[in-house]
């Protein structure tokens, strides 16, 4: 009898990338699924893998998540987010500006610079950049283009924007809210040298996506991830690298913000083409 | 009230921001209660809001908002993650030295003896990890001594002491440092190629050995230091005082290895200093072979420690150290073994002149201090159950280098 089998797509934006899925691989192995990854080296690829039946599931930046809905939606199918990280859930981003400056407000970035992260970084760029347009804000965003087409993995982008702010290149700078203390830690921003402006409201991050959640391979996937204990040192470890402690179902009620962004922004089509200019991953 | 099940703790961070450490005591208070218990926080610093989310989001942690009253800015829900890291923690044995177990598991590692281990660490491959292979009771004590009597070599020599000596006498001393200081090298290196190897859970041994090694260092740079004392070059190095010196070194079994250098060697070389002591021709000569000595004793009686522990918990250790001197014996058969000029030196040093009577009084000290270190290897023999007869036997196969 031949097992259940799923090949999953991830995109390679850091080495241990590799020694997560390989931990992972041999772990899901040992519990009886025949498990496979394919790397990419960006998601817009990743994302027309899946849905074009190479991959059994993608794990997927919230960007493209997105983009693999519309092409489902496009194409008459649909795609399922079926586990998730528990740190995947009810981020929020933050738009900081020096405490000495004269910005203390939203309104106060009107017309004035705004460093953002990449172009497709969720976090560091669609999301804030939404929040600001929403509350009628029209800001000069700069663009710190670190790790295009990964999506904002690349914490790059949002590193040299908090550098812009403290250089006073810019009068505030957007990130993930967890990234602002990292800064602090690693010395990038001083401790009492910026103040909050805005916070956006929670939104979910990345998701396994499947086009067809209900085939056994992939349902075994799924029913295995959320049985990864924590308590494992097996996988403790590939959880820790991962940045989770637990595998948590997936859920897609926190996409709406991004989808008004990508909107917004036109940064993909209603039917999942690329529009946005200056993207090149 | 708002109907929320009453919260088990409370922290006020004050104007404490996570940035300064606001999680620490969040921490401390989540760690009196039970994971799913909810402990509310509450604190003046603005960005407290944000860094809550983030942190407890990274730590597993659940949240709630409270509708803000009582100044409450989160209850934060503990999660399972940090009692799941340690659930399968074990202990790395217990920390005294007299409670050691017989073989710690590799996967102790570089683990504290004695420390709460997380489960999931590496495998760490230090093969000699057998308690009678390695320990010996006197191993604290003997580190605690050796640590106390670390000696300075700037101030523990009185360098500039005013002597006078003949050519021919300096140049006797400076062939005998030439030897001492290749003896040391060898003594250092020894043991350096084991400490890695030993299991740290056994730390005393490694510790005493890595002061075993700084004493050799020290010991390098005096006997280096008198040799260039009044001169600017060192004297002759022989081959077969070399290649005596290096089977020492590629002896990669831990007890032989000690057995050929600590009991034999250093036991031999112990007899060589306190003749030195008393034939020296200067105060600086006699006090660095005292300072050395003091050292060197210590060394042998670990390696005898080890040696008779090990000869009891394993009858089969004789026969191994036996073959060990033949083998020896047989490495070096083809080689001098032994640095004519050191000898003709030591002769020289013990007569102080050229005067025939003296040479034939330094000949027959020089016999003597040969007899002395036959006779000590044999007692130590005899100490590890060897017979009479066998270890004089044993002892007469022994490097002609001395060490």
């Amino acid at each position: 009898m031949t097992r259940p089998g799923v090949l999953l797509g991830a995109v390679a934006y850091d080495a241990k990338v590799v020694t997560i899925w390989q931990g992972f691989r041999a772990w899901l192995s040992r519990h009886g699924l025949d498990f496979d990854f394919v790397l990419y080296s960006h998601y817009e690829r990743q994302v027309e893998a899946l849905l074009a039946g190479r991959l059994d599931v993608a794990w997927n930046s919230p960007l493209a998540w997105i983009r693999a809905s519309r092409l489902a939606s496009v194409a008459g199918t649909t795609v399922a987010a079926v586990a998730m990280r528990d740190t995947d859930r009810d981020l929020t981003s933050v738009i900081l500006a020096r405490a000495d400056s004269d910005v203390h407000a939203l309104a106060d970035l009107d017309g004035r610079p705004v460093a953002v992260g990449a172009v497709d970084s969720p976090q560091a760029t669609l999301i804030p950049l939404d929040h600001l347009a929403a509350a009628g804000i029209v800001v000069r965003p700069r663009r710190f283009d670190v790790g295009v087409g990964l999506h904002g993995d690349h914490v790059g982008g949002e590193r040299e924007a908090a550098r812009a702010l403290m250089a006073g290149e810019v009068d505030a700078a957007c990130m993930i809210d967890a990234n602002r203390l990292a800064f602090v830690k690693e010395g990038v921003l001083p401790p009492d040298g910026t103040t909050i402006v805005a916070q956006t409201a929670a939104y979910d991050h990345c998701n396994l996506t499947a086009t067809a959640p209900d085939s056994a391979g992939v349902s075994l996937l799924a029913e295995l991830l959320l049985t990864m204990s924590y308590a494992d040192p097996e996988v403790r470890h590939l959880l820790d690298l991962e940045g989770l402690t637990t595998w948590l179902p997936g859920r897609t009620i926190g996409y709406t913000a991004l989808d008004s962004a990508v909107d917004r922004y036109r940064f993909y089509a209603r039917d999942g083409r690329i529009t946005v200019a200056d993207y090149q991953p | 009230m708002t109907g929320d099940p009453p919260v088990a703790g409370t922290v006020d961070l004050g104007p404490l921001s996570f940035a300064d450490g606001a999680h620490l005591l969040i921490q401390r208070e989540l760690g009196r209660v039970r994971p799913g218990d909810r402990v509310a926080v509450t604190g003046r610093d603005p960005a407290l809001g944000v860094d809550v989310r983030a942190w407890c989001r990274g730590q597993g942690h659940g949240l709630e908002w409270p509708d803000g009253r009582d100044g409450v800015v989160a209850v934060v829900r503990r999660g399972t993650a940090d009692t799941d890291r340690w659930s399968g923690a074990e202990r790395a044995g217990r920390p005294e030295p007299s409670d050691l177990v017989a073989r710690p598991p590799s996967r102790w590692g570089l683990g504290a003896r004695g420390a709460l281990l997380e489960a999931g660490g590496p495998k760490a491959s230090f093969d000699l990890d057998d308690r009678d292979l390695v320990w010996a009771a006197i191993a604290p004590r003997l580190y605690a001594q050796a640590a106390a009597r670390q000696w300075n070599p700037a101030t523990a020599v009185e360098w500039d002491a005013a002597f006078e000596l003949t050519p021919d006498v300096e140049a006797a001393v400076v062939q005998v440092m030439t030897y001492l200081v290749e003896n040391e090298q060898a003594a250092l290196v020894v043991p350096a190629r084991f400490v890695g190897r030993i299991h740290p859970y056994f730390r005393e041994v490694v510790q005493l050995l890595a002061v075993q090694m700084a004493d050799e260092a020290r010991h390098m740079e005096v006997f280096s230091r008198r040799a260039l004392l009044r001169g600017d070059r060192l004297a002759r190095s022989s081959a077969g005082g070399r290649a005596s010196l290096f089977t020492l070194v590629s002896e990669t079994d831990f007890a032989l290895s000690s057995f050929l250098l600590s009991v034999l060697g250093e036991g031999t070389f112990v007899d060589l200093l306190s003749f030195l002591d008393r034939h020296a021709p200067d105060p600086v000569t006699r006090r660095i072979c005292q300072l050395a000595g003091q050292d060197e004793r210590r060394h042998v009686l670990f390696g005898m420690a080890h040696l008779e522990n090990q000869a009891t918990a394993d009858p089969a250790l004789r026969d191994r150290l036996r073959a060990a001197i033949h083998r020896r014996h047989d490495a070096l058969i083809d080689t001098a073994g032994l640095n004519q000029e050191v000898l003709d030196a030591l002769v020289l040093l013990a007569a102080g002149s050229w005067a025939p009577e003296d040479i034939a009084s330094g000949s027959r000290a020089v016999r003597q201090l040969q007899h002395a270190m036959d006779e000590g290897r044999q007692r130590r023999l005899v100490r590890l159950g060897f017979g009479a007869d066998e270890a004089a036997a044993l002892s007469a196969l022994h490097t002609r280098n001395f060490m």
